[in-house]
């Protein structure tokens, strides 16, 4: 644990009791009292994630939206300040680099928010296809991120801070706004499936409001919560996780995210291959899948037809305490995408019986 | 972290009860708490003949599968079908209705190798 990066509420996790684990190079906690526990606070209350792995890059210039829109799948030029828009970047043949939020503070300056692991991958590859009159800054080290999800997420930062988070409408943010005295960068963002928001600010002043927060929030059942719960949560919600949903290998289409990939914008990075790719039918595409025999999929594990034959596999699975079953995405044989189609698991070298169900498994009711 | 006197244990986290050529098998404590809450629960068959050593039931947890491995050679004569429904009495209750199975020895098991609880305690320090 000692060669890890630490984030700026290290100390924080000790005391709460964290279990800390090496993720991708980060000491950070997969859970403190309990995923089952997290994942039940976050949906019915409350829960506060520290995510300061998270990478942030800024892009400025006279060159920078049009730039970036030559980066990315979503159609950036639609964007205003103040908004957030979820996009992915992509290798020339259609696989993904990374997906990412893009802040825009003005049209000439916007901030990326990138998966921690591939912080390193994108600032390389952002760099080398560098437009005229753009600038990159790398400011992951000077930023701190926690997340505050669930139902009474807005309840207990609002009794922190004289903004109106009622005008922060869904991915949209609101710059210098204090929370617990600390500046913040706060948007109506996250990864549980759950309302909820995201708040940046500097890392010295990480601690004392990822602890005004979790004060705040305890008369409101307001649980810190760890990877672990993080993971589960953003599965059941259907939302993708680099490296399982999306890929080197696996494109923005093929992972179901066909609503971020435009094509009625200028050109950009796997624009060709993608559109291609829709327009040829995707041999294989993202479903969900409920067991139906007792077990649990996970990722990697062989998808079957009913003669044994391997037509896909799991990318993520799990049990699914929302739910209330043991779910999994698969990437299967566009042949076997319906739902209802039983298809088989094979968790050690028995073939589990599964149907293949609707995604998310989970949906919130209202959205703001 | 609790550790009862009376049973046995191993470098694996497992607990063992020995009565005459049966022995009671779970996981400890610390085991579970290292595991996280368990939402699944796959055990052997009763009559299925097991190796000291072998993986003879899997734990999943929300997050990844453990296999537990067998601390005796023998037969399953027992099985906990209570963790069908509820495996998580595993964390709550590791030592008592959190156990996995019941093993008939096979001749000549040899138990000597097993911790008693300080050894164990002692080993656990030095996992630290």
């Amino acid at each position: 644990m000692e060669d890890l990066k630490k984030t700026p509420l290290y100390q924080e996790h000790l005391e709460l009791n964290g279990k800390m684990v090496d993720f991708g190079g980060w000491a950070l906690p997969v859970q403190y009292s309990g995923i089952l526990e997290e994942v039940e606070a976050v949906r019915k209350r409350a829960g506060i994630f520290d995510v300061s792995h998270m990478g942030e890059i800024m892009v400025r210039g006279e060159g920078a939206m049009d730039w970036l829109n030559s980066m990315v799948t979503n159609d950036v030029t639609r964007l205003a300040d103040g908004q957030v828009m979820y996009a992915l970047m992509c290798y020339p043949d259609g696989g993904v680099v990374d997906d990412l939020l893009i802040y825009r503070f003005s049209g000439r300056e916007f901030l990326l928010v990138v998966n921690a692991a591939n912080t390193d991958k994108d600032w390389q590859w952002l760099n080398e296809h560098k437009g005229e009159g753009v600038e990159l800054e790398n400011i992951s080290a000077q930023v701190a991120q926690l997340a505050v999800q669930g139902p009474l997420a807005q309840k207990v930062i609002q009794g922190l801070t004289d903004e109106n988070l009622d005008a922060i409408r869904f991915f949209c943010f609101a710059r210098d706004v204090k929370v617990a005295g600390v500046n913040c960068l706060i948007s109506r963002t996250g990864y549980t499936g759950e309302d909820g928001f995201e708040l940046y600010c500097a890392p010295a002043e990480a601690g004392k409001l990822w602890r005004e927060l979790l004060a705040a929030g305890r008369a409101d059942g307001l649980l810190p919560c760890g990877l672990g719960a993080r993971d589960t949560l953003r599965f059941e919600a259907g939302l993708p996780l680099y490296g399982h949903e999306i890929s080197r290998d696996i494109s923005p289409l093929e992972g179901g995210l066909g609503f971020f990939v435009k094509f009625k914008k200028a050109d950009y990075l796997g624009k060709e291959a993608l559109l291609a790719q829709k327009e040829g039918g995707l041999k294989r595409r993202l479903v969900g899948l409920t067991m139906v025999d007792k077990g649990v999929p996970r990722a990697q594990y062989p998808v079957l037809d009913a003669e044994g034959n391997q037509v896909g596999f799991v990318t993520s699975g799990s049990f699914s305490p929302t739910v209330n079953a043991n779910v999994a995405n698969a990437l299967v044989d566009s042949a076997y995408t319906e739902a209802g189609t039983a298809l088989w698991v094979e968790v050690r070298k028995r073939r589990l019986e599964a149907r293949v169900t609707k995604l998310p498994f989970y949906k919130r009711e209202a959205k703001k | 972290m609790n550790i009862p006197q009376d049973l046995k244990y191993t470098k694996e986290h497992e607990w063992i009860r020995v009565e005459g050529n049966r022995v009671t098998v779970g996981i400890t404590d610390y085991a579970q708490d290292q595991l996280g809450d368990i939402v699944f629960v796959e055990l052997p068959a009763v009559g299925d003949e097991v190796e000291s050593g072998d993986g003879f039931a899997v734990l999943e947890s929300v997050k990844a599968a453990a296999d537990v491995y067998a601390p005796v050679s023998g037969t399953v004569v027992e099985v906990n079908e209570d963790l069908e429904d509820d495996p998580a009495l595993v964390n709550t209750d590791p030592y008592g209705q959190g156990w996995l199975a019941v093993f008939e020895l096979a001749e000549g098991e040899d138990l000597s190798e097993l911790m008693t609880a300080e050894e164990y305690q002692q080993f656990l320090a030095e996992q630290e």
